[in-house]
């Protein structure tokens, strides 16, 4: 395409798109957005016809979490915009890179309450990276470029464009422009330099604050699959000998199966990892941000710890718990250049002798392993028992998404993640309904791997049509439905700290019927209700490539995850399995 | 304003762009942080604004407000001015109750504080007043007693003192 073209800005906007390198979009079409979705008729660009906007959102957030590029969404103004609030934020809170086009009212209707017009920009400034109403049809090539570059570079994030009618819709004047190839210098953003490399002198003071430690834990989160840092965290780790902790964000970036490796800390982390960092004289945290399921009762936090923190928002570092060392900047490079001047001070041989923590470690883990109890035949199944064969029976590189609940915290706790980008789920919004769009954003992105959905019944039944979506645009994820019958997360608060009073947690036994409505949706759905059934249903699932497939599990309703920290107490209170309770550690 | 070390002053440089006050106001009340004053208006240089505001830094974590100011896209630049760092300025309109008996008194005072008379009638006197904020805040008590009809103030400016 030459400069000094003329076109039309709905035309403009969808050549800025290809040119940023969009190959895949997730929309909805609508009256304010329509000119736009003409000239994606003649685009290279793919778009997926979702069923509701929320679902478009998050399969925008599975597609960035299993690429690593940016989703991309386009959908109408008013109910179609707050329809994407919830992933917005999702992807806002979990620093998810992504792009969102919303359609708005004719510039010169702004702020006359027009039909279907709401304050899109008003209503998402706090949920995104930032946010632009573009104005004139000349702006369109460099606020795009402006907003891929903003949603990718430093703290990754969702940021919204918002275009009103007017200057994309070829009959209205205002529409008019000369195409141009937008250059950074076009982008004009003043106040936005993130900085990525990390001051060599705190590099060098963390380095020897390492090398001293008697028992330190790198705590590593989200930020390391963010900064594509796995590689470089596992020389780091292996160089230096010292364990490590995944976040829920953070699963599979670094392998499970590596000697090295606790597990996922935090509220519903296994009894070692939440203890070694509760224990640990220095928390060298890559990447993560202390959030309060990590942490427990802040004051009770890893007490005698230092803490070295590495991020590339300089406004995590001591945001929640004072750091003695904090370095802004890309955890990879960070991590490489923590790594040279490691090797600098004598490597593996100058760090402080660490056999008792070592050892003390690995007690932990033989005594305090995951466990639970197998069902009773008769009885219906466990749910750990439901991941543990959907782990058994699936290749290592398998993408795993998930809702939000007891089964998300069996996902993250029984699956094995070897590999990154392999784990995507919602941590820091907790969306229920997750699952099953950011499954669907992963099979785009990675059409060549195997993707199953772990969701719970509740979850299903807030984004379930976007299966619809899946089988006509022919993307065969597989879904595990692990169905309880109930809210079953909050039915564990309420057994816990409620006296068992329950409120309003208990869905149904029969209704839906989920087999048949997956087969309303164009998928295959089966029914599994005995632990004989569970492999062989997963086999045959997985048999079947060419369409959906949702398999229903009956599991028990009175399952509890454990272990758990209850909310407001310290880590030094985990409540492990019952039948663990009363070791001493 | 018990301690006046207490209250820090932010200045910030912002995109002079349509909704930049909105992000950062916005910011203020989703993080939390108490503002004691706010005063907006274009710099020398009309592509930027400039938004200078007033921190209890015993009640607004400082060092967070600063980083997460900076982490807006329109946010240019942030200065953080103690208060033994920078010269400030606040400016009170204030309408005053000024009959015959207490005219004489009234005036005297505004001498003294060297407040200007903007306007006046028999029963009134409206007054400006330029200077540091404890200051104003000293001579509204004086003005007190007269009786204060209706009072503006515009908040704190500043600049970092010269060396
Ligand atoms: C949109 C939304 N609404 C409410 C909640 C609160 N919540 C957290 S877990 C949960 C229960 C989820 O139920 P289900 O999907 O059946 O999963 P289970 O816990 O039973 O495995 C609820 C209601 C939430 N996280 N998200
Ligand atoms: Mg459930």
């Amino acid at each position: 395409m030459s400069n000094n073209q003329q076109m039309c800005g709905g035309e403009a906007l969808v050549k800025a798109l290809e040119r940023a390198g969009v190959e895949v979009m997730f929309g909805l079409p609508g009256g304010a957005i329509l000119p736009v979705y003409d000239p994606i008729i003649d685009s290279s660009i793919r778009h997926i016809l979702v069923r509701h906007e929320q679902g478009a959102g998050h399969m925008a957030e599975g597609y960035a979490h299993a690429t690593g590029r940016p989703g991309v969404v386009m959908v109408t103004s008013g109910p179609a915009a707050t329809n994407v609030v919830t992933p917005l934020c999702d992807a806002f809170l979990d620093s998810v890179p992504m792009v969102c086009i919303t359609g708005q009212v004719p510039y010169a209707a702004i702020g006359t309450d027009a039909f279907q017009e709401c304050d899109t920009t008003g209503i998402t400034m706090a949920v995104t990276k930032h946010n632009f109403l573009v104005t004139e049809a000349q702006d369109i090539p460099r606020t795009i470029r402006a907003a891929f570059h903003i949603a990718t570079t430093g703290r990754p994030g969702p940021v919204l464009v918002d275009i009103p009618k007017d200057i994309v819709d070829p009959v209205n004047p205002r529409s008019a422009m000369t195409w141009y190839e937008a250059t950074d210098a076009d982008m004009d953003l003043p106040g936005y330099h993130p900085i990525t490399q990390g001051d060599p002198e705190l590099i060098r003071a963390a380095a020897e604050m390492i090398r001293t430690a008697q028992r330190p834990v790198l705590y590593v989160g989200g930020g390391i699959l963010k900064s594509r840092a796995a590689e470089a965290l596992l020389q780091l780790a292996e160089m230096v000998q010292i364990p490590v902790v995944t976040t829920l964000m953070a699963r599979g970036a670094f392998p499970d199966n590596h000697e090295l490796c606790l597990g996922m800390p935090g509220m519903h982390g296994n009894f070692t990892a939440v203890t070694a960092m509760q224990k640990s004289d220095l928390l060298v945290s890559l990447g993560a941000r202390f959030d309060d399921r990590v942490t427990g009762r802040l004051d009770g936090f890893a007490p005698a710890a230092k803490i070295i923190h590495v991020d590339i928002d300089p406004a995590e570092l001591g945001k929640v718990r004072r750091v003695d060392i904090g370095i802004q900047g890309d955890c990879r490079l960070v991590i490489e250049d923590l790594t040279a001047a490691m090797r600098e001070i004598g490597g593996v041989e100058a760090q402080a002798d660490r056999r008792a923590w070592r050892s003390t470690i690995s007690g932990w883990q033989e005594k305090f392993p995951l466990v639970y109890e197998q069902s009773e035949p008769g009885e219906r199944l466990k749910p750990q028992y439901v991941l543990e064969e959907l782990r058994d029976n699936n290749p290592a590189d398998t993408i795993v998404t998930s809702g939000v609940g007891q089964h998300q915290m069996y996902a993250s706790q029984y699956w094995k993640f070897d590999h990154p980008y392999t784990w995507i789920n919602s941590g820091g919004l907790g969306t229920m309904g997750f699952s099953i769009p950011a499954a669907i954003g992963a099979k785009v992105g990675k059409p060549d791997r195997r993707v199953w959905a772990v969701d719970g019944d509740g979850c299903f039944q807030m984004t379930a049509q976007e299966l619809v979506t899946a089988s006509v645009e022919d993307i065969p994820i597989k879904v595990a439905l692990l169905n309880n019958s109930y809210l079953g997360m909050v039915r564990q608060w309420q057994e816990m700290f409620y006296d068992e009073r329950f409120s309003e947690v208990y869905l149904s036994e029969q209704t839906p019927d989920y087999v048949k409505w997956s087969e309303a949706m164009g998928c295959v759905g089966i029914r599994v209700e005995s632990p004989e059934e569970v492999a062989p249903a997963i086999t045959k699932a997985n048999e079947i490539n060419d369409r959906p497939v949702v398999v229903e599990f009956r599991t028990d309703p009175r399952e509890n995850v454990f272990p758990m920290v209850p909310a407001g107490k310290s880590n030094s209170e985990l409540v492990v399995d019952p039948s663990q309770q009363g070791l001493e550690p | 304003m018990s301690n006046p070390d207490r209250f820090h002053t932010i200045v910030t440089t912002v995109e002079n762009k349509p909704g930049v006050l909105a992000r950062v106001s916005g910011l203020f009340a989703r993080r939390g942080f108490n503002i004691e004053s706010l005063a907006v208006a274009p710099t020398d240089d009309e592509r930027f604004s400039r938004i200078t505001f007033t921190v209890d830094v015993e009640s607004a974590p400082l060092e967070q407000v600063v980083k997460q100011l900076n982490k807006l896209i329109n946010v240019v630049e942030i200065q953080e001015l103690p208060p033994e760092d920078c010269v400030s300025r606040e400016l009170m309109l204030v309408t005053v109750a000024a009959d015959a008996h207490h005219r004489r008194e009234l005036m005297g005072l505004i001498d003294d504080w060297r407040a200007y008379v903007l306007a006046e009638n028999t029963e009134r006197i409206m007054l400006s007043f330029s200077a540091r904020t404890a200051r104003l805040d000293e001579f509204e008590e004086c003005l007190r007693p007269f009786g204060i009809v209706e009072l503006q103030r515009t908040g704190r400016v500043a600049l970092p003192a010269l060396d």
